[in-house]
């Protein structure tokens, strides 16, 4: 298939380019990644909205079942649950704590971080390790923090709240949103640590010149210079929130207490894998996708308007 | 994201912000909140460690210092005969060793097909690429799981593991921005002396990709070995479980009855840490790098 070495006549060759394109061969290259891009996406996708229209349960292997089409009756029970209601209140929480923390406390530590100081790599790592490591682990050790006669509760001594942390219902979700703020924060320190080095530092002199102190430098400079990511990292941010599986699921036990701390993937992890109802669970899952890129697309237009 | 990348290319280098006197209150500040950030980031993991050391679980403020008489290793060898290490963390192995060959090797064709071929219907497939970056996983767990458990029988083996993450699109996003900045030239004076197109790939692109398939294979790396959910979803024997999913479900499930709960969960959790860890501390330059690139200047 090799282009120089066909010795067929041009006009054959100028009709096969206007077919197919300069070099056919990219058709051999990219189609293990399409099979897997159609067979792992593009198919289970359909399958995903295709399932939330049937009343699908899961059957013994080989049984016979029935399952009716039900239009749109699996999302009407899910928009009218109230465990997914509170699930959804949940997220709205968690981002409520989480999104703002992250921009604000990501864009100072890089900030720090941008000058010129002793040890930078050894922060950088620091700040990063967390985001590395994996969730399972890291929650064992907040689990032991958090404990009733955990160390933090150790060092309030009469001010520990009672119930504690994690069985606390006011206090669980919160507990989970700054564990994960915790644990994401260094990649988007990172983030924001390339956008300020794309900063021109030419600004920032002009700024002096003009008088402009550190407050005023950083709110008319790095603010608006750093825009993108702010975007990019309330963006990601939210499908982190969306997403919220494994801390809900170990840390709090299952989202208690009493679902305070239910999360909808939880959800759609119990009623579809754990009771089988995977109709129910499907539309769950595009309910939440619907939201969650209508979300993104709403932060893009007003984050990035000016 | 192109406006941060275009005035980049006035100033590339670090342009520190302060260059001003060396102790200024600004810079004071600034090492302050930098000291007490690392403190707050890295003491966790000094707890794990010091946690997973103990004989006795002391949670009191003496706790977070190592007590001589208190240390043992019998929480690893707890944890061991519970969640058998060796197995779970050879299951994480071949996990996530699948996903990284399939990422090598599929991604590396995309990734080149993608920025070097010129044929029709090119930006169909680049642009699904970057709509799977956005969709959220939780639109493909149950559609996934009805595959892969129900239709095709993967349940409890390695290729239902491996199959969903299997080409890891950030890679293959890596992998195309490197080579799109390679001149076609380059490649075309070999396709002259009558090279297969799998020759010059191989010969000329890979060589020169070696920084790019480092840093795709580090962030590929990363996702599988720490995943849990997915792997939890399909494997219910113990013997296929990767490490998160056998000490997630010892935390869930086991650990109540343990005589010192903590001390072994935590000397799961620094089995389950240092590989990952180490990775990231040899290559943290490449690692922390292509955030750079692929974020600010995609």
């Amino acid at each position: 298939m090799t282009i120089a070495a066909t010795g067929r006549p041009s006009g054959h060759r100028d009709r096969m380019r206007s077919l197919f394109g300069r070099d056919p061969i990219g058709y051999a290259f990219i189609a293990p990644y399409v099979l897997f891009l159609g067979g792992l996406f593009a198919y289970p996708l359909l399958v995903a909205l295709y399932i939330s229209f049937f009343d699908y349960f899961f059957a013994a292997p080989g049984a016979q079942v029935d399952r009716p089409f039900v239009g749109l009756s699996n999302y009407t029970a899910v928009l009218s649950d109230s465990v997914f209601q509170r699930s959804m209140l949940n997220v709205a929480e968690f981002i409520v704590i989480n999104v703002p923390l992250t921009v604000l406390l990501s864009l100072v530590l890089a900030a720090a971080l941008n000058a010129k100081l002793p040890f930078r790599a050894f922060f950088r790592v620091a700040y990063y390790i967390p985001y590395v490591t994996a969730s399972v682990a890291v929650i064992g050790v907040w689990l032991w923090l958090f404990s009733r006669d955990g160390l933090i509760n150790g060092v309030l001594g009469p001010l520990a709240p009672s119930p504690s942390w994690l069985v606390s219902d006011v206090l669980a979700m919160p507990i989970i949103a700054l564990v994960v703020t915790w644990k994401q924060l260094g990649f988007y320190v990172i983030l924001y640590l390339a956008a300020l080095q794309n900063i021109p530092r030419e600004l920032y002199e002009a700024a002096e010149v003009d008088g402009a102190g550190v407050v005023r430098k950083f709110m008319s400079i790095t603010i608006p210079g750093v825009s993108s990511v702010t975007t990019l990292v309330v963006i990601l941010a939210t499908i982190v929130g969306a997403n919220l599986f494994t801390e809900p699921y170990l840390l709090t036990g299952g989202g208690g207490p009493n679902g305070a701390s239910m999360s909808p993937v939880l959800l759609m992890y119990q009623q579809g894998i754990e009771q089988g109802h995977a109709g129910y669970a499907a539309a769950i899952g595009v309910v939440l996708a619907i939201i969650v890129m209508t979300i993104s697309a709403i932060n893009r237009f007003v984050l990035e308007k000016d | 994201m192109t406006t941060s990348a275009a005035i980049g290319r006035a100033s590339p280098q670090v342009a520190p912000s302060q260059h001003d006197d060396r102790f200024s209150l600004q810079r004071v500040v600034g090492v302050a909140a930098l000291v007490a950030g690392a403190v707050l980031f890295l003491f966790p993991f000094y707890y794990m460690i010091v946690g997973s050391l103990q004989r006795a679980p002391d949670t009191g403020i003496s706790g977070a210092f190592p007590n001589p008489g208190n240390l043992t290793l019998a929480n690893f060898t707890d944890i061991n005969a519970q969640v058998d290490l060796v197995r779970t963390l050879m299951n994480s192995g071949i996990f996530t060793g699948g996903v990284l060959l399939a990422t090598f090797f599929i991604g590396l064709l995309a990734g080149y097909a993608l920025a070097q071929l010129e044929f029709r219907g090119r930006s169909v497939v680049f642009n699904a690429m970057m709509l799977i970056l956005v969709l959220p996983f939780q639109l493909f767990m149950i559609p996934l799981y009805v595959l892969i458990v129900r239709s095709y029988g993967l349940a409890d083996s390695y290729l239902g593991m491996i199959l969903p993450f299997a080409v890891n699109a950030t890679a293959v996003f890596i992998f195309r921005q490197f080579f799109l900045q390679l001149p076609r030239d380059l490649f075309d004076s070999a396709r002259i002396d009558g090279a297969s197109e799998l020759l010059v790939l191989r010969r000329i692109a890979i060589p020169l990709a070696r920084p790019a398939i480092v840093t795709a294979m580090i962030v590929t790396f990363i996702g599988p070995w720490n995943e849990f959910l997915w792997p939890f979803l399909i494997t219910k024997q113990h013997d296929l479980q990767p490490l998160a999913v056998a000490l997630a479900n010892y935390i869930s499930t086991v650990a109540a009855r343990a005589t010192n709960p903590f001390g072994s969960i935590l000397a799961g959790a620094v089995v389950l840490v240092i590989p990952a860890v180490i990775v990231f501390v040899i290559f943290q330059r490449e690692f922390i790098e292509s955030n750079l690139g692929s974020a600010v200047k995609g």
